[in-house]
């Protein structure tokens, strides 16, 4: 088990197992997001409160789940980069960091969006989630910032691994701060004592688009993380072979 | 060792031992790796590859005992400017302990006794890498890193860097100095050269 | 032939050493120390001027005000923490003495404080006053500030030293402090703000000392480390 970790921090073992992963990440997602789409927009009823604004849930809560969820995967892999000194660890946080960022953007999008008709006005600054998602994007481009400022790609690596840990210790603390002041947002539906409040109908639509974006993230995340390898290891002879076809002697 | 500046591997396969008296020059055209090797065994720049012992113990891990025996001398001067010698000093005992008592004699030697009042900023260059040729023959440390130390002297200030690494070596200390400059030095040699 | 091995100071002489040094190197430019003061008072200064003399209005928005007019001016400072070490090589001295580069980088922190954070927080009463804040609005003001420099001057350390020798590191250190000092503002200006309509202040005060103990001690952890990054 372990010998398969091992082989796979090596790029060129990482690039053909990563290779082969990604067709079937991005099937399932597509398959989880139809069915999710689909279910989501014509086939869950309406809600009693919200009428049919609710259902961009379907699109804000995946979107603010992989948010969070892109940026541990960054912390944890720049910190095991950092300490362990894997450089394709570095890879996988540089990689993830956009993609993140995205996610985030589109959190606060939808967010906005549902706020529109749910309280009346397009941002609320008194609510925690859409105040820390808002930071949590501020995270992300800071940390992009900082890394495209650096022209030393190891240098680089190190420097935003140290930011991105700092800011994994922050996130929980911003949102607590922000929390402690009155807010808006509805309680989580999803996680709560006793069962999720939603019912059936609405939830499994639910589970299957954020199965699917996680999927989504997934395949996206892996591809990226190929072109970085390549980006990286460009003067090392596997890549050489592999973009020019054969024994790479240019 | 292998280290990297950008994307090119500085210096494949090298390797030397520096004993008790020893001096080892650096030698090298420009942007051959000098300092960047003399960053690297000090600690400020990784290696990639290769490992660096002191007093049989691997240096990882252990940098705090081979910092308290070093000390470093490079074209930066690694003072402060708006402060004056005395007060400069004062800070440095405060990383380095050093005999109070000898400060003044060493700073006579030096030529700069009549200076310790004005701010750094108001010496000259030469004067200068005295003040940190002062740190040097304060410190205790047993290792002298020095890279290009004639820097900015003239024909007194270089020899007398040549007299104080002499004693130094004599005195059982040893220095790695990177330098395209010969210098006049009664001791153990040896050389080391990269291109 | 004697063997003496060197003597390496006390742990703290190092943390002592830097922060006299810095103290000193203040006194002799107090511009630098004054800058940011100045900038304080005159950003202050802008709101009322902008918004009208309203007193009630000013009374309400005094908090906020003062408190980003100090995260203002404490990013001002910050800026230039490391650079004049960098450049004269006092880092690479820094880096190569045997005392933990954390507890020299505490003192960085601490020096700064002193000389940019605490004579903020000495003046802010004066500020407050032209706000028309009442009394004991005034005292939460400066006990609110006290913690929140200090955090500010630890947080900022960091961003400091991961920008030091970035060309345009200015625009970048905001960024990257300005998400770590959100909750200090948010919690510092917001308490003050209960002050004002004597609502309990307590709690607020508790979460800024705590969040003051949490950046001090691990603050200058990340600092050493991202100053060995910086000066390869």
């Amino acid at each position: 088990m372990w010998k398969f970790f091992h082989k796979l921090a090596s790029p060129p073992h990482f690039y053909q197992f990563a290779g082969k992963i990604v067709p079937w990440f991005a099937v399932i997602a597509i398959a989880c997001i139809g069915y999710g789409g689909f279910a989501g927009l014509f086939v869950a009823p309406a809600d009693y409160q919200q009428g049919d604004a609710f259902r961009i849930i379907y699109v804000h809560v995946p979107a603010s789940y992989l948010s969070m969820m892109a940026y541990s995967i960054m912390a944890i892999s720049a910190g095991i980069g950092l300490i362990w000194r894997i450089k394709l660890s570095h890879a996988v946080a540089a990689a993830a960091a956009p993609l993140g960022a995205w996610f985030t953007f589109l959190a606060l999008a939808t967010g906005s969006i549902w706020g529109k008709p749910m309280w009346g006005t397009w941002w609320e600054w008194g609510d925690p989630r859409l105040t820390s998602e808002l930071l949590l994007l501020f995270l992300y481009i800071g940390y992009m910032a900082l890394r495209a400022s650096i022209d030393d790609i190891a240098k680089a690596d190190k420097a935003s691994a140290v930011l991105a840990l700092v800011g994994v210790v922050n996130v929980p603390i911003i949102h607590f701060s922000v929390e402690w002041w009155s807010s808006l947002h509805q309680g989580p539906t999803l996680v709560r004592e006793g069962g999720p409040a939603m019912a059936p109908d609405m939830l499994y639509p639910l589970l299957a688009m954020i199965l699917g974006f996680t999927f989504l993230f997934g395949a996206l995340l892996l591809g990226r993380v190929r072109t970085e390898v390549l980006y990286r290891e460009y003067r090392a002879r596997w890549v050489r072979e592999l973009l020019l076809g054969d024994g790479g002697t240019t | 060792m292998c280290l990297f500046r950008g994307d090119k591997c500085l210096f494949n396969s090298l390797e030397f031992a520096l004993n008790p008296g020893q001096l080892l020059i650096v030698e090298g055209s420009n942007g051959s790796g000098k300092t960047s090797l003399l960053r690297g065994i000090a600690g400020l720049l990784e290696f990639e590859q290769g490992e660096i012992h002191w007093e049989g113990n691997p240096l990882h891990g252990h940098y705090q005992a081979f910092r308290a025996d070093l000390t470093w001398f490079a074209h930066k001067v690694g003072f402060k400017d708006d402060l004056n010698l005395l007060e400069n000093l004062r800070f440095e005992q405060s990383l380095h302990s050093f005999d109070e008592g000898s400060v003044m004699a060493v700073l006579a030697r030096l030529g700069l006794d009549l200076l310790t009042e004005l701010p750094l900023r108001s010496l000259s260059a030469g004067q200068q890498r005295r003040v940190a040729l002062a740190r040097m023959l304060l410190s205790k440390g047993r290792v002298w890193m020095m890279d290009e130390p004639f820097t900015n002297l003239d024909g007194a200030g270089r020899s007398l860097v040549d007299a104080v690494l002499s004693e130094h070596l004599a005195n059982g200390g040893s220095a790695i100095v990177a330098t395209h400059q010969p210098l006049e030095i009664v001791g153990d040699v040896k050389r080391v050269s990269l291109s | 032939m004697t063997d003496t091995r060197p003597l390496v100071p006390s742990l703290w002489s190092g943390f002592v050493g830097i922060v006299r040094r810095d103290i000193l190197l203040a006194w002799k430019r107090p511009g630098d120390v004054l800058n940011p003061l100045f900038f304080f008072a005159m950003v202050s200064t802008l709101f009322p001027l902008a918004l009208g003399p309203s007193s009630e209005q000013l009374g309400s928005i005094g908090p906020g005000v003062i408190w980003v007019a100090a995260l203002l001016a404490a990013l001002l400072s910050l800026n230039s923490l490391f650079v004049s070490d960098f450049e004269d090589g006092s880092l690479d001295q820094l880096l190569l003495s045997p005392q933990p580069l954390t507890v020299l980088a505490l003192g960085k922190a601490i020096g700064h404080w002193m000389v940019s954070g605490l004579p903020l927080v000495v003046i802010s009463p004066l500020v407050a006053i032209s706000f028309h804040m009442p009394d004991q609005s005034i005292k939460v003001m400066a006990v609110t500030l006290f913690f929140g420099t200090l955090s500010l001057s630890l947080l900022g350390s960091i961003g400091a030293a991961l920008t030091v020798g970035l060309h345009r590191g200015t625009a970048l250190l905001s960024l990257l402090i300005l998400p770590l000092a959100m909750p200090v503002l948010i919690f510092g200006a917001r308490t003050v703000s209960l002050s004002t309509s004597d609502d309990a202040v307590s709690a607020g005060v508790y979460f800024l000392a705590a969040y003051c103990m949490l950046a001090l001690t691990l603050a200058p952890f990340a600092t050493a480390a991202a100053l060995r990054i910086s000066n390869e």
